[in-house]
């Protein structure tokens, strides 16, 4: 089945990292002109500072030749209006997390194979762009362009330029929305067009709170590229609960963005686990702009044989009295290579910044390898920051308890695996997050430590060598 | 049930057991008492299979087959425990999965079926209340944030649902107060049986009031220096070790010992290494950066 109405602009292939890519102005004939004009700006910004290379201090560990190798088109989306597509229901993993639920493919909502379901408090809207660009109210306008051109890299303007849709979440003030929100995005190539840029925005008035969850998944075929962009602005003491469940494809390439904007008394915890992609990266960038707001992050990535997991955080603390909590694990076996660059900032003035920022790593082969950076920039007096990283491979006093117990060297390497991840797997609470985060990571590998004792222990993970290390700055 | 014959046994470049001779009969609970550093918990790892310790010479028969051949899980399944001296913390593992895996991977080994949730639920309530351990501490990761004394009840109640032929206690009695110390005496109590035996091995004879063994051994500068019947253990708590006339051994010295540890130490954390922390510009920051093993 293939109905993908919407013609991928064509595009030149880059010449090479580090200058303009030629990135042509896409024609959108149906879009405003303010929305025109913004790609044309973000395509400028491509053009005027290429894509970066590993010598961006941010991207020195992940080379994007393999990935800008691949033609630059973007696969077409199916907007609202394409009619019957080539993903089906059948095609995405089935619902765990019930309803709301909006499945997004290569980029655009797909209304037939979203659920919304009447589960959602009056008042919270959730609107695909490309059906309502045409309104006059200039709320998206307003949502899309308040960061135009100040990119930190060319991905993140490629979005702007090439979004074909945006999803919004609009909470209005004080909605409360108890059923997890699911965002399902699905890359799917067509033909020569591998890219997409997939975009949710998401806002969140005064009080409001809700559960989100980012899931994304590459379906078979050629290898695609996922460029994905989420904002989050939280209102006055707003609290939203952020997962991002990546299991694309290893042989995909994944690139996403939570860009976050804190108001007073506003809190964001964003959990990530990161299994799939070739290269698989996943940056975070929040501001604490209001007083008191609070942010946590952790994460947890499981890199295997031929993958790259890189995970830049930005921390800014701008506003007194915030609360900054970072706790990354990273299991790495084979040849697989993590990073993680972890950036806290103290703009002056923050005075009363209380932030912890921590990244472990385990690695379990020799040729594995981790680079972690975790960096402070202070600028504020009275603040209590600390920050750790730890790169290791098992404990060997514990896998011998295990062993003098009876649990053979195998299964015993397993269970401290599990257990270095279980950390972070917790944090997934007890319900159905937690069990979609447990099937991902037992996909890759990881035996799942059940609470209530009931699994037998399968033993998934391969066998250990005495690791080499990683790499000091 | 236990022949040692002879064992040496070295770490690194030193020789820390210099033949080591001890048979423990079937049912019988044997103590092997000696000052610090003579290679009690030495013996105890050898026992237990424990990598960094080499056996240069001598034997271990189990039950009629060679015990040094064996895998340390394969000994585990054959029903050798040891309880440790300090025991592990392993973050992240509750203590019941811990207590189920190692309990159905000893089944498997041994042919037997695995015992279900529901019956293993039962088995853990029951040993639990033996060593007087709430229940809650089991869903905490195993021996993680455990306070010395509850380290040593779960030592004693893994003894008790794993059910060892030859169980091992490497001081489980140091540093308990007087109830805890029952509950090891009662632990032990409990399994004795004409085909199950024990190796007690401790520093003071308060445990040996609670539990008189049929034999004392002393252990010095690691050999056997003296065997006797348990009024053996009295004598050594009125007059001390040092009266002891031990054979001569080569002095070893203290610090010969304790480089030799920090060298093996070093060896483990280079293999996984690195990190650094970049601080910029401002002011406060507390990095800690550590290597070695990760949890
Ligand atoms: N891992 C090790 N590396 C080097 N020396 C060790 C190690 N473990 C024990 N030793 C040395 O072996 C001797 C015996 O230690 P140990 O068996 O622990 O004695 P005990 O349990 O009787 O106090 C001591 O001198 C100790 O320093
Ligand atoms: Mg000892």
């Amino acid at each position: 089945m293939t109905a993908m109405t919407r013609p991928a602009t064509a595009r030149r292939p880059p010449s090479g990292t580090g200058v303009g890519m030629g990135v042509q102005v896409p024609e959108r004939a149906r879009e405003p002109e303010w929305l025109n004009a913004a790609r044309r700006q973000a395509v400028a910004w491509v053009d005027a500072n290429g894509f970066p290379s590993t010598k961006h201090e941010d991207w020195r560990y992940t080379k994007l030749d393999s990935v800008l190798a691949l033609p630059l088109a973007a696969s077409s989306g199916r907007g609202a209006e394409d009619g019957p597509g080539s993903v089906s229901s059948s095609d995405l993993p089935t619902p765990q997390l019930g309803v709301p639920r909006i499945v997004v493919v290569n980029g655009g909502m797909v209304p037939e194979l979203s659920t919304l379901g009447t589960s959602l408090p009056g008042g919270v809207r959730v609107e695909s762009m490309a059906g309502a660009v045409r309104r006059p109210e200039g709320r998206f306008q307003q949502l899309w362009t308040r960061r135009l051109g100040g990119y930190p890299h060319a991905l993140r303007a490629l979005n702007d330029a090439e979004a074909l849709d945006a999803v919004v979440i609009d909470l209005p003030a004080r909605t409360v929305v108890e059923d997890p929100i699911e965002v399902v995005f699905v890359s799917m190539p067509t033909g020569d067009a591998r890219w997409s840029h997939p975009r949710l925005i998401v806002v969140a008035g005064a009080r409001a709170s809700a559960t989100l969850v980012e899931t994304y998944l590459s379906v078979a075929g050629a290898p695609s590229v996922t460029n994905a962009l989420t904002q989050v602005e939280l209102g006055t003491e707003a609290e939203l609960v952020h997962y991002v469940l990546q299991g694309e494809r290893t042989d995909s390439f994944h690139f996403s963005s939570l860009e976050g904007h804190l108001a007073e008394g506003s809190r964001l915890s964003s959990r990530l686990l990161a299994t799939g992609g070739r290269i698989g990266r996943h940056e975070v960038d929040v501001v604490l702009a209001g007083e008191g707001s609070q942010v946590d992050l952790d994460g947890l990535f499981l890199t295997g044989a031929g993958q790259h997991h890189d995970n830049p955080v930005l921390v800014e603390h701008a506003a007194p009295g915030c609360t900054s909590r970072q706790l990354y694990k990273g299991v790495v076996t084979s040849d697989g290579h993590g990073v993680f660059n972890g950036h806290l900032v103290v703009r002056p003035g923050a005075d009363g910044t209380d932030a912890v920022q921590v990244n472990k790593n385990l690695l379990l082969s020799e040729r594995a390898e981790v680079d972690t950076r975790p960096r402070l920039e202070i600028n504020a007096d009275d603040v209590a920051c600390s920050h750790g990283a730890a790169v290791g491979r098992l404990d060997p006093e514990a896998l011998f308890y295990l062993r003098s117990r009876g649990v053979p060297e195998r299964e015993a390497r397993a269970v401290l695996v599990s257990g270095f991840a279980h950390e972070i797997l917790e944090r997934f609470g007890s319900g159905p997050i937690r069990r979609h985060a447990e099937e991902l990571a037992a996909a890759a590998g990881l035996i799942v430590l059940d609470e209530d004792h009931c699994s037998s222990g399968a033993v998934t993970a391969g066998t250990v060598h005495p690791g080499r290390g990683g790499r000091a700055q | 049930m236990l022949l040692i014959d002879d064992l040496h046994a070295s770490i690194g470049d030193s020789e820390i057991l210099h033949g080591v001779s001890l048979e423990v009969p079937d049912g019988e609970i044997h103590a092997v008492m000696g000052p610090n550093g003579s290679g009690k918990s030495t013996l105890a790892h050898v026992l237990a299979g424990r990598d960094p310790y080499e056996v240069t010479g001598g034997r271990v028969i189990y039950d009629g087959v060679d015990l040094l051949a064996m895998a340390p899980e394969e000994r585990a399944a054959a029903g050798v425990f040891l309880a440790f001296q300090q025991p592990v913390e392993i973050p992240g593992v509750p203590t019941m999965y811990f207590l189920r895996t190692a309990l159905n991977a000893q089944r498997r080994a041994r042919g037997e079926e695995e015992l279900g949730p529901v019956e293993f639920l039962a088995l853990v309530d029951t040993k639990r209340r033996l060593v007087d351990m709430e229940r809650a501490l089991l869903d905490r990761a195993v021996n993680d944030g455990f306070s010395g004394g509850e380290r040593k009840r779960n030592e004693i109640l893994q003894m008790l649902i794993l059910e060892p032929r030859l169980a091992v206690l490497d001081e489980t009695d140091s540093g308990l107060d007087i109830d805890a110390l029952r509950v090891v005496a009662d632990g032990v109590t409990t399994l004795r049986g004409p085909d199950r035996s024990a190796l007690l091995i401790t520093h003071h004879q308060r445990l040996l009031e609670h539990l008189v063994p049929d034999r004392v051994h002393v252990l010095a500068g690691g050999r056997i220096v003296r065997s006797g019947g348990p009024d053996l253990a009295v004598e050594l708590e009125a007059h001390g070790y040092a009266t002891l006339d031990s054979p001569a051994v080569e002095p070893r010295t203290a610090s010969a010992g304790t480089a030799s540890i920090g060298t093996i130490s070093t060896g483990t954390i280079s293999t996984g290494t690195i990190s650094t922390g970049t601080i910029s510009t401002g002011t406060i920051s507390t990095g800690t950066i550590s290597t070695g093993t990760a949890r």
